[in-house]
């Protein structure tokens, strides 16, 4: 079954050479072998010349500009406008004082989910790791348990979980089995804020519990088995030389799951669709909604809130740097 | 013999209670991120009616129903569990108030009162795949399918063969500027797509390709995290193959289609899995272009019909089951490599 | 069949000259060795040649034509590389047949060509085989063949036996050696073995920091080295070196004082020295007499016995050491005082600039 798939492979691994053959080495005699790697630059430069490079620019434009026209030549000039309308309020700790109150309870929202989703990922990703690096057998069975579900589309983690928190769903039919009340998980705002940290842990610990795992297996064995000699508790042996030596790897993760966790929005927007009221709405969707799903839509003003969000991710990008090089020097 | 197995510990030899816990705790493991998933694979086969059952059952059982000779519809059928009719089963013509009105399906023509708590629904084992056979015929599923199948293939050919023509440049080539290049590309990562959203959309728009596939394939197709995994890799394969090809009138081209690209297979091979992941997975940027339902990807089709009052969850779960199969296969057959190539590399 | 030309080759990196200005002709059909220490740029000139590395100035030519600006591949050279450069992805066959594939060779005549050069190097077992599932020996042979298929006008080896063992690189060196006879090419070989180079070369070329010290035959290398880098790198063991004083010119070559003020007699060319200058002598370990009752004392530290032939490692006043090579065996043992004696047509005598006196009696050829 899989020969004829092979070949099919094969020719066409042939056919491509062929045809961008007599063009490259044209276009090699042409620009002369030590011009060459420009060549095969050429087209990744591009892409990222059209949707990495000059966004960033236009971004800029764009935050400055007004009206809902997506054409520049026809956006007025604004200043400072977007973002002065953005961060203006009577008092910050207040969303409803302010004039976009939708941003700034999306901005508290999200400050709330970042600290509290990456603080219980992070735990439990590392209790798992800890679990899976013992000698247990079927390792790589329950990896992959842990892991699956990273793999899994956010549209459909948030299917499974809304059908399991449904009014009528089996969450519900197991705690009137216990004999408490059903809940009505996702129209709760505090459940539903829970149910969203919830659900994105368990859609993305494997991921960071694969990172710790690694970190946890570099750790070479005949230092434990030193500590072992001299007599270490087991609780001594984790606090004195497990931490310290899987702390660089962890500062990766910390660092990589909050630039993540500022970015969230699929599975949520799927799966409370930002409500009860806005009480899951984070900042992405804020501006996903603010620049494509309402009308008018308010260009200027959404790419003035990414550029506030680009500031935030551009410190924790910083920091992961910072962590990552004396993660190597380490 | 089971028992030794699991109870393989540290060469301790002694079960104590740090196992137990592990072992609780991988148990829980397999429940909770299995469970659900196997949950909705499960109500997936379910009839609508069945899935309105509350409190639902695991396995997916169907009210059984019975034709009854005078009436036009399939009857319910109810087993009886008090009263003078007790451990009969008759099927039910209607409700009235308290009271239901049923009928032995042998002898249709006596009606019988039964009060409704002294009957308990007869169910039988049944697959509903009239869910899954519906998607094709009702919902279009095929050409949601077809999207998502077209934009990940595509954009996974052009990831491939782009990432490591930069990769086979920065790796292979000493050149004026190789190290800015290098560094700009990986000072992308700092840079994710979500933050320039709107002039991306502005770009794409001027080309024309909003609410085609070529819109979602074109803005990610030029990684840095496979640039950069790439070129890590290649820096490992000897620059004399390179020149020894050269020696044997190899073009740079060939040089690169023949020999780097072949040996850089096992690198190649864990960006294909990460293209395949982002891009049957993604969501945002595909919602943002794609507006016109017959472009739209499973992703966003799913999207689409949760947020559709009339859609009702028999068809949505197993569109759901539809989606995480392909994935799912694919886990279960590299599971190793995946692991292996995401630890390695810290990327997903 | 090819002459190559070097004309004030030159190869500069950013900021730094590699090879400076190198003139060389390599005959048709010679088997030509480039070697010197690491580092000194024989490699580098080698794959200038190849047309890996581009040339900086001067010009290359083969059978008279400048070939500066052509590729690699249209020179019509063939190289062996140190690490074989097999492709790991291909079998054996597919290796040798590569090269050709790329020039759009009929299918029969890749395959004749391949087989030819399979028997020749006796691989014919392993063709379907992969480089990894190859022993060092088995791979060093498709390499080579690989170079033969091309039918190349000038074979380049780049170290080529460095990563075999011992015993091997003896068997290798005798059937590149045999290649050589038989094909009958211009042949340029990079090592930093002078045994590899004395027993292979038609001629020598040694090289340092990216100049030439010297172009000739093995023993004319040998006998009449032109300074003393080339007199210490050819010939093994190291050739002992002492300091001296010129003290007279007579007719029959110069005397000199040595440290201990002994008199040296040498017999070379007087001409190019003044009485007073300091000059370094050199004697090989084969011509020093030990156990006579004239000469240097010394202290016979080591003594390695191999029953043909003795090497005796001793140490004069001065800490200097001194190798002493003995045909036979020697009744010495470590820890003794003895003499060795410089005979007069066995010393080189080295200006203090570096250069050689030129050497008047040979012993050997006399």
């Amino acid at each position: 079954m899989f020969k004829p798939l092979t070949q099919a492979v094969q020719l066409g691994y042939r056919t491509a050479f062929n045809l961008f053959e007599w063009p490259m080495a044209g276009a090699q005699r042409l620009v002369g072998i030590s011009r060459v790697a420009w060549l095969f630059l050429l087209p990744n430069l591009l892409i990222f010349g059209l949707f990495t490079f000059l966004p960033i620019i236009l971004n800029f434009f764009y935050a400055t500009t007004g009206s809902d026209a997506i054409l520049l030549s026809q956006r007025p000039y604004v200043g400072a406008e977007n973002f002065s309308s953005l961060l203006s309020c009577t008092d910050y700790l207040d969303p409803n004082s302010c004039r976009r109150d939708v941003f700034w309870r999306a901005v508290y929202n999200t400050g709330w989910f970042v600290v509290l989703q990456v603080g219980f990922m992070i735990a439990f990703s590392l209790v798992t790791a800890l679990i899976l690096n013992r000698d247990i057998p079927l390792k790589g069975f329950f990896r992959g348990v842990f892991f699956y579900p990273v793999l899994l589309s956010p549209v459909v983690v948030a299917l499974i979980w809304k059908w399991i928190l449904q009014r009528y769903g089996i969450f519900n039919a197991g705690l009137e089995d216990l004999g408490l009340a059903p809940v009505d998980w996702l129209i709760d705002a505090h459940w539903a804020f829970f149910w969203i940290i919830f659900v994105s842990i368990w859609a993305h610990m494997g991921f960071y519990t694969l990172i710790l795992l690694a970190g946890l297996q570099a750790i070479p064995s005949d230092v434990y088995e030193a500590a072992e000699m001299d007599g270490a508790s087991r609780f001594r042996v984790f606090s004195k030389i497990t931490m310290p030596l899987l702390m660089p790897t962890m500062v990766v993760v910390v660092v990589l799951s909050l630039i993540r966790a500022v970015q969230a929005f699929d599975e949520i927007f799927v799966l409370t669709g930002g409500g009860p009221g806005s009480a899951t709405t984070l900042i992405l969707q804020y501006i996903y909604e603010t620049g494509f799903a309402s009308r008018p839509q308010l260009f200027g003003l959404a790419a003035a809130a990414s550029i506030l969000m680009a500031v935030v991710l551009l410190v924790l990008t910083l920091l992961q740097l910072r962590a990552t090089r004396s993660q190597a020097e380490g | 013999m089971v028992w030794s197995f699991i109870s393989r510990t540290r060469g301790r030899g002694r079960f104590d209670v740090t196992d137990w816990l592990t072992w609780g705790y991988l148990i829980l493991g397999i429940v909770l991120m299995f469970g659900p998933v196997l949950w909705v694979a499960m109500s997936s086969f379910k009839t609508d009616a069945a899935l309105s059952e509350y409190p639902p059952s695991f396995l997916p059982f169907a009210p059984k129903t019975v034709m009854v000779e005078g009436y036009d519809d399939p009857l319910p059928l109810y087993e009886i569990t008090a009263g003078e009719h007790r451990g009969e089963v008759l099927a039910q013509i209607r409700r009235i108030g308290l009271n239901a009105q049923m009928v032995d399906p042998q002898n249709p023509a006596e009606k019988i009162n039964v009060k409704i708590g002294d009957r308990a629904p007869a169910r039988e084992f049944a697959m509903a795949f009239e869910n899954y056979s519906k998607l094709f015929e009702r919902f279009n599923f095929m050409r949601y399918f077809w999207n998502s199948v077209f934009i990940t293939v595509v954009a996974t050919i052009i990831t491939v063969i782009f990432n490591s023509m930069a990769a086979f440049a920065l790796a292979k080539y000493r050149f004026r500027g190789r190290t800015t290049v290098f560094l700009l590309i990986i000072a992308t990562l700092m840079i994710p797509p979500t933050i320039n959203l709107v002039p991306i959309y502005l770009v794409v728009n001027e080309l024309g390709l909003v609410n085609t596939p070529w819109g979602v394939i074109w803005p990610a197709v030029a990684t840095p995290t496979g640039v950069f995994l790439l070129r890590q890799y290649m820096l490992t394969i000897p620059d004399d193959l390179l020149d020894a090809a050269r020696m044997d009138h190899a073009s740079e081209w060939r040089v690169y289609w023949r020999i780097v690209l072949p040996l850089a297979a096992p690198a190649i091979a864990v960006l294909i899995i990460f293209s395949v992941m982002w891009r049957w997975n993604e969501f945002l940027w595909p919602l943002i272009v794609l507006t016109r339902s017959e472009e739209f990807t499973l992703q966003l089709a799913l999207n689409a019909f949760q947020g559709d009052l009339q859609t009702s969850w028999s068809g949505l779960l197993a569109m759901t089951v539809l989606t995480l199969l392909p994935i799912t296969i694919v886990f279960a057959l590299l599971q190793k490599n995946i692991t292996a190539g995401i630890a390695q590399s810290g990327v997903k | 069949m090819a002459v190559v030309e070097l004309q004030k080759l030159v190869k500069d990196y950013a900021g730094f000259r590699a090879i400076h200005g190198v003139d060389l002709r390599i005959d048709d059909g010679e088997f030509c060795v480039f070697v010197g220490p690491s580092g000194c740029g024989k490699s580098t000139l080698l794959r200038m040649i190849a047309g890996l590395e581009e040339i900086s100035d001067g010009e290359l030519r083969i059978d008279g034509r400048r070939v500066n600006e052509e590729r690699a591949a249209e020179r019509g050279l063939a190289m062996v590389f140190q690490s074989y450069a097999l492709y790991p992805h291909m079998t054996v066959r597919e290796n040798l047949a590569f090269g050709l594939e790329n020039i759009k060779t009929p299918k029969d005549e890749i395959r004749r060509r391949v087989d030819e050069a399979a028997r020749m190097l006796q691989i014919g077992d392993y063709m379907e085989r992969r480089p990894k599932q190859l022993s060092g020996g088995q791979r060093q042979r498709v390499a080579i063949g690989r170079a033969v298929v091309r039918e190349p006008k000038v074979f380049l080896f780049d170290e080529p036996l460095s990563n075999l063992d011992a015993e091997l690189r003896v068997v290798m060196r005798g059937e590149i050696s045999q290649l050589h006879r038989r094909l009958g090419n211009t042949m340029i070989y990079v090592t930093h073995d002078q045994v590899e180079a004395m027993t292979m070369a038609d001629k020598i070329v040694v090289l340092k920091l990216g100049t030439i010290q010297q172009v000739g035959s093995p023993l004319d290398l040998y006998n009449r080295p032109a300074n003393q880098f080339v007199a210490g790198f050819i010939g093994s063991p190291r050739m002992n070196f002492f300091e001296a004083t010129v003290a007279e010119q007579a007719r029959g070559g110069i005397v000199a004082t040595d440290e201990g003020g002994r008199r040296v007699e040498a017999a070379v060319s007087p001409e190019r020295v003044e009485p007073g200058a300091p000059v370094t002598l050199g004697v090989r370990p084969e011509h020093l007499e030990i156990g006579s009752e004239r000469g240097h004392p010394v202290t016979v530290e080591t003594i390695e016995q191999l029953g043909g032939e003795s090497y005796l490692y001793c140490r004069d006043s001065n800490g200097r050491p001194i190798t002493v090579h003995k045909s036979g065996q020697t009744r010495i043992r470590a820890g003794e005082e003895a003499k060795v004696f410089l005979p007069a047509e066995a010393i080189h005598v080295f200006r203090e600039d570096g250069s050689a006196l030129e050497r008047l009696r040979i012993g050997e050829e006399a």
